[in-house]
């Protein structure tokens, strides 16, 4: 297989990898932590805001990871260095 | 499709070339300043506010509640830096709506200015409100041997704020265009509002953690103090 093909072909099959396994963790954390989240809104109402923000804060956190795999499966895809190293040298 | 508004150009002056980034980073301080001074030219303490003002002092008072809440301190010292942050962000990313307009946030050059100031900043009100000497003294608590792992840190979480911010306006602006070429009617409306929630939600936590960040350099100390206060 020629470089232009098994280097187009890695990328876009780790792209899909990359955000498909990067997501799951995040999704499990964020979702426990928004259920500990309303069950600690319902227990202490008058907590309320104090609780919403740091659950943002904290999902923010989490969602980093996730968002760390998006980038990764981008530049995969659209800004390869590989890629343009191999189309540089052809 | 573009994935960063640096390779826009947008014109030039002599040599350099002023790209999209740069461009609308100016644009959004402008308009800042511009509404800004427009609307303190005629503050009033009377009854009757105008619109402008109300606007400002709720933005004002809700930063100032944030800030006193998170560090339980005056926020006042911290205000400018953070709000300035806050409202900055949350201009950009909200004016992305606009055709035409390349929201600067979407760009990791920004994103990463923006952090490295608040990398500046923690030393900076650090050593302003403990002294050189304590501040430093933080560092080796509780035990010397984690030094490595908090200088780790401190880089790590400036990176981490770089990357989310950058993250999450870039893919609102590139799941936008991938929508806009499979289903241009509608669809691409409800996904621009759902990005203006992720943009203001962004900003908040952009300054939320930059004050987090501010105050864990500034109130380790005290706490020991207020401790050792109690102890005698």
């Amino acid at each position: 297989m020629s470089d232009f093909g098994l280097i187009g072909m890695a990328s876009i099959l780790i792209a899909g990898l990359t955000i498909a396994i990067g997501s799951v963790g995040p999704a499990l954390g964020q979702g426990r932590a928004l259920a500990q989240a309303l069950q600690a809104i319902a227990q202490q109402p008058d907590e309320a805001n104090t609780i919403t923000r740091t659950l943002f804060v904290g999902l923010a956190m989490v969602e980093s990871t996730a968002i760390y795999c998006f980038v990764i499966s981008l530049i995969l895809i659209f800004a390869n260095p590989f890629w343009a190293a191999v189309q540089s040298a052809s | 499709m573009t994935l960063s508004p640096d390779t826009i150009e947008v014109f030039a002056i002599g040599p350099w070339t002023i790209n999209a980034t740069v461009a609308f980073t100016w644009l959004v301080m402008a308009l800042l300043v511009l509404v800004s001074w427009w609307v303190t030219r005629r503050l009033t303490a009377a009854g009757d506010i105008g619109p402008g003002q109300n606007v400002l002092e709720a933005v004002v008072v809700f930063l100032l509640d944030q800030i006193r809440e998170v560090t339980n301190q005056k926020p006042e010292p911290y205000l400018p830096f953070v709000g300035t942050l806050f409202l900055f962000i949350v201009t950009s990313n909200v004016l992305s709506v606009v055709p035409g307009f390349h929201p600067p946030t979407g760009s990791l050059t920004t994103t990463a200015a923006l952090a490295v100031c608040v990398f500046v900043a923690v030393p900076v009100f650090g050593i302003a409100k403990l002294g050189l000497r304590a501040y430093l003294g933080n560092y080796l608590r509780p035990s010397p041997f984690l030094l490595p792992f908090t200088l780790i840190g401190e880089l790590s979480r400036t990176l981490a704020l770089a990357v989310r911010l950058f993250g999450n306006v870039m893919s609102g602006t590139v799941v936008a265009a991938i929508l806009l070429s499979v289903v241009p009617l509608l669809f691409p409306i409800v996904m621009q509002a759902f990005g203006l929630l992720i943009g203001v939600i962004q900003a908040y936590i952009f300054a939320i953690l930059a004050i987090v960040y501010i105050a864990s350099g500034t109130e380790l100390q005290e706490r020991r103090a207020r401790v050792e206060e109690v102890r005698q």
